[in-house]
């Protein structure tokens, strides 16, 4: 997730340009899947001048496959791994390596985004084993769920998790994404026990996520947590619109608005009120 | 030129004048168009050689406007006196007698100097003894050039820490408080941005926006490792709070990663409120210039008061790349410009073919643009030589002939596109190749990607050295710069679609700048890509424009501030030479062009200088938001495809968030 820097004019080439068949056909990815010792993977595309996606500046690499099916989903086309191209471990560190230098040096780093990063966990666990090599700073971005398939290794192989938790009333949760929470607040409080640093997300959407006592849950839940270094509410925003258009998909939330002022306002203070350092 | 101005704006020109200089008085621009050659004039029309000052004020000449201050005229007048005489020499040739005429000139002007500074109540004859008259000295020389001359740009220099001895020896003495100090520094800041020259509506099309290019250096290191931040650089800076966002004086941080942290937190902080900084690094120039250098107009660097540069705006490299297609043919006009020359042939277009002919072509280029400027400076150094700035320098100066280059990156991806794609030549019924059909993807300029950035170098070196192979008037030494101004408008509406899939009259990218959302990898790697542009074969500077929303920087302040100083240091690091930096929503860039009166300082950098993005004109307006803007938004990662549909709409989306915190 989520923001760093886009070309704007023309999304050709970019990882905003729709791109749902990268030349791999079910069955290879099928085969690959379960064959795949993590050596390969599948990757929608690359970004250099990440913002917002940890600290400094960040190379993000996003990582195709989702299992959740959020209504808001901006990237829809990286729900399958057949949306991605697949690339090996040493194709993605060559891609890292021109900025390795300048990354290590700035106090910037790494971040693996999705899709969900953790559906390929393999490969995943070989990309940080590789860029904790290089010295980086390494983030996954993640909703969680899969937060069993981190190994011990792979947990000391990431420098910060950036947690989206989609909402902390279960239904909600099921109606947002159609999954079930318990597995994602059982992998935040693992990450706690563990005492591993985190940035936790929520995402804002009017009349979705935003009934106060789902928020004022939430923000108990988080400040129960250890390690947590902020929180980032993230207001809704549908310009992934187009997508779900071009792929036939139906988009739920095309009548609702991002939130407003007001409302960032409240959610804000339900946080902060707890101490949680907000952003 | 002047007369041309007068009556496009309304007004008639004096008769006495007219009839002085159309009979008894010949000026710079008859000169030159009385020794320009058929080919140069046909190169100049067509505009593959574009801009030249040949009918306007060359610039880009910086009087070391502190010797006023510091020396006081009369010093500087005896030591001309004694220049003259150590030119009493046995042999009197062409250069000794044209420097004598000179030195006699620079004289006058320092007198009049004297007599412009009387008339104002003020005898400049000895040193500034304190701050205020300091700055009123020195504001004097700087008035005194612009009067003597309507130059293209006219650069103050490296003032603020040179006024920040006056100023400390003032506090020490408890003579002057803080706010009365930035009150004088104010002062100053709102001469220089009052200044206006009068110039045709030709000359504003090119470029926009009322440019004086006061340009004004702050900060840098200097040579015994001793930062040349002070109290005043911090001061200068401030005028933009105090004052507002403005185009002028162009200010320009000479950036090191040594500077002190809170000078380029200051620094990065004010980019990200008034987007009215431009960034060069002083890590590539002070091993060159020494740490006494300032910048003319943009990006030319040149050691204050030692040095001076003739000015040779640029040439066309994109439509250079047609002509060789089309065997010297213009593809607008379909005249013969070049030589005469066999064009390609082939349907699909051949790496080694093109770049064969290219290479012919540029050497060709270098030539007639060469002799043009030739002719350009030494009329002007004859008709209209800038006698006051020149009083402000040695005696004997170093020179730059300071050539040029736009469009590189169409220039750049064309030749990749033939190489790693298949471009297809669609020819109209006599022949010429007007457009292209691409088939297949091919690497662009602007993401880090050896196979593309490497000919972008090439053709930087190449097109340096057929330079260097011509030789120059007063033997100045050839550099060249990789700058566009707005003139990127221009340049593109004057040149047919090209084979990288530009259309016909479609904006080239500014400066070194990849072209617009073809830089798709993020804005490290697109400024790695312009980083790479080598600085030792375009001394006179490289200039790349970055634009970004403020969400994009980062979620909070402190983040938005880190994270612009690592994109600085970053580039720095790399070798990047010059960075604009834009901080501003495209949104509100649209509603400016649609409520000007919202936006009276809506202050914008472009290539090389700062405009008010108001007086640009609506093509160019459009231009600069369809750059690409590094974005995203704080919520999720999300796409600008809608951004593009509202380009243009009046009912531009007014709900985007604001952030927390």
């Amino acid at each position: 997730m989520k923001g760093s820097f886009v070309a704007a004019r023309s999304l050709k080439g970019s990882r905003y340009a729709l791109r749902v068949d990268q030349g791999e056909s079910e069955a290879a990815v099928a085969v690959s899947r379960t064959g795949n010792d993590g050596h390969s993977g599948y990757i929608h595309s690359y970004e250099t001048g990440g913002t917002l996606d940890g600290p400094g500046i960040r190379f993000v690499t996003f990582l195709t496959g989702c299992h959740f099916r959020c209504q808001y989903c901006h990237n829809p086309d990286t729900w399958h791994l057949k949306n991605g191209r697949h690339v090996t471990v040493d194709e993605v560190m060559a891609e890292i390596e021109p900025y390795a230098e300048f990354l290590r040096d700035f106090h910037s780093g790494v971040t693996f985004s999705g899709g969900e990063a953790l559906v390929q966990d393999r490969f995943l666990g070989r990309l940080l084993r590789r860029c904790k090599e290089r010295g980086l700073h390494t983030a996954v971005d993640t909703n969680g769920y899969l937060g069993d398939k981190v190994t011990p290794a792979m947990m000391a192989d990431v420098d910060l998790w950036l947690l989206d938790i989609k909402s902390f009333d279960p239904d909600i949760h099921r109606e947002v994404t159609g999954a079930e929470v318990g597995p994602v607040l059982d992998f935040a409080r693992r990450l706690s026990d563990e005492r591993r640093q985190m940035w936790v997300r929520f995402v804002l959407v009017p009349g979705l996520t935003d009934e106060v006592g789902n928020v004022d849950r939430l923000a108990e839940f988080v400040a129960s947590l250890r390690k947590v270094e902020r929180v980032e509410i993230l207001p809704f925003h549908k310009m992934g619109e187009f997508k779900w258009a071009e792929l036939g998909l139906e988009y739920k939330l095309t009548h609702t608005r991002p939130p407003d002022k007001k409302l960032l306002a409240r959610v804000h203070r339900q946080f902060a009120d707890r101490g949680l350092n907000v952003v | 030129m002047v007369e041309a101005s007068l009556e496009a704006y309304g007004y008639e020109p004096d008769k006495e004048l007219h009839r002085i200089f159309s009979i008894y008085r010949k000026d710079h621009n008859e000169g030159v168009f009385d020794a320009y050659t058929p080919e140069i004039r046909a190169a100049r029309r067509v505009g593959v050689v574009t801009g030249l000052p040949d009918a306007y004020g060359r610039g880009r000449i910086i009087g070391d406007y502190r010797r006023v201050a510091l020396y006081g005229v009369d010093r500087l007048i005896e030591d001309k006196q004694s220049q003259q005489k150590s030119l009493e020499v046995d042999v009197m040739d062409e250069n000794v007698i044209r420097l004598r005429e000179e030195l006699s000139e620079q004289i006058k002007a320092l007198k009049s100097l004297k007599e412009m500074a009387l008339s104002y109540g003020y005898d400049i004859s000895l040193p500034a003894t304190d701050t205020q008259e300091a700055i009123q000295w020195l504001y004097f020389a700087y008035l005194g050039a612009i009067k003597d001359q309507n130059g293209a740009a006219m650069s103050v220099g490296r003032v603020s820490t040179f006024l920040d001895i006056y100023i400390e020896r003032d506090v020490a003495a408890g003579k002057i408080s803080e706010e009365e100090i930035q009150e004088l520094i104010d002062d100053f800041v709102i001469k220089l941005r009052i200044v206006r020259f009068l110039r045709t509506p030709d000359y504003n099309s090119l470029f926009t926006g009322d440019p004086v290019w006061a340009t004004e250096c702050i900060g840098g290191m200097g040579e015994d490792g001793r930062t040349l931040v002070t109290k005043s650089s911090f001061r200068m800076l401030h005028t933009l709070y105090n004052l507002g966002p403005a185009p002028e004086p162009n200010l320009t941080v000479l950036w090191s990663r040594d500077l002190p942290a809170a000078f380029k937190e200051f620094a990065a902080k004010v980019s990200i409120d008034t987007s009215s900084i431009q960034y060069e690094s002083d890590e590539i120039m002070r091993p060159m210039w020494g740490d006494d250098y300032a910048i003319a107009c943009c990006v030319s660097a040149m050691r204050l008061g030692k040095q001076m540069q003739f000015f040779g705006a640029r040439v066309n490299m994109a439509k250079a790349l047609l002509y060789a297609i089309n065997g010297g043919k213009d593809e607008m006009t379909g005249d013969q410009v070049g030589p005469a020359h066999e064009p390609v042939t082939t349907e699909i277009l051949d790496y080694d073919d093109v770049a064969g002919k290219y290479d012919h072509f540029l050497s060709w280029l270098a030539k007639v643009y060469v002799q043009a400027l030739n002719i350009i400076h030494f009329m002007h150094d004859k008709y209209n030589y800038e006698r006051l700035e020149m009083a402000l320098h040695d005696r004997d100066v170093y020179r730059t002939m300071a050539c040029g280059i736009a469009g590189l990156s169409v220039a750049a991806d064309s030749l990749s596109a033939i190489r790693y794609a298949s471009v297809k030549v669609i020819r109209n019924d006599d022949g010429l190749a007007v457009d292209y059909e691409i088939t297949g993807d091919f690497p662009k300029f602007g993401n880090n990607d050896s196979r593309v950035d490497d000919i972008a170098v090439g053709l930087v070196k190449s097109f340096m050295d057929k330079v260097r192979a011509n030789q120059t008037y007063r033997d100045a030494v050839h550099t060249q710069s990789v700058l566009t101004i707005t003139s990127n408008v221009v340049y593109g509406k004057k040149t047919g679609a090209t084979p990288d899939g530009r259309k016909a009259g479609e904006p080239f990218a500014p400066g070194a700048n990849p072209m617009h959302g073809r830089d798709t990898h993020g804005a490290i790697a697109a400024a790695a890509s312009v980083a790479k542009l080598p600085y030792e074969h375009a001394q006179d500077g490289i200039s790349y424009t970055f634009s970004i929303v403020p969400k994009a920087l980062g979620r909070t302040d402190s983040d938005q501030i880190g994270n612009l100083l690592t994109i600085l240091d970053a580039y720095t690091q790399y070798r990047g030479h010059h960075i604009n930096i834009n901080v501003f929503d495209r949104e509100t860039l649209i509603d400016a062009m649609d409520h000007p009166e919202k936006y009276p300082q809506l202050t914008v950098r472009v290539s090389g200088y700062a405009v008010n993005f108001i007086k640009l004109t609506r093509e160019q307006q459009q231009e600069v938001i369809a750059r690409t803007f590094h974005e995203s938004v704080g919520a999720q990662e999300q796409s600008l495809a809608t951004h593009e549909a509202e380009i243009g709409r009046s009912d531009t989306e007014s709900a985007e968030p604001e952030p927390v915190a």
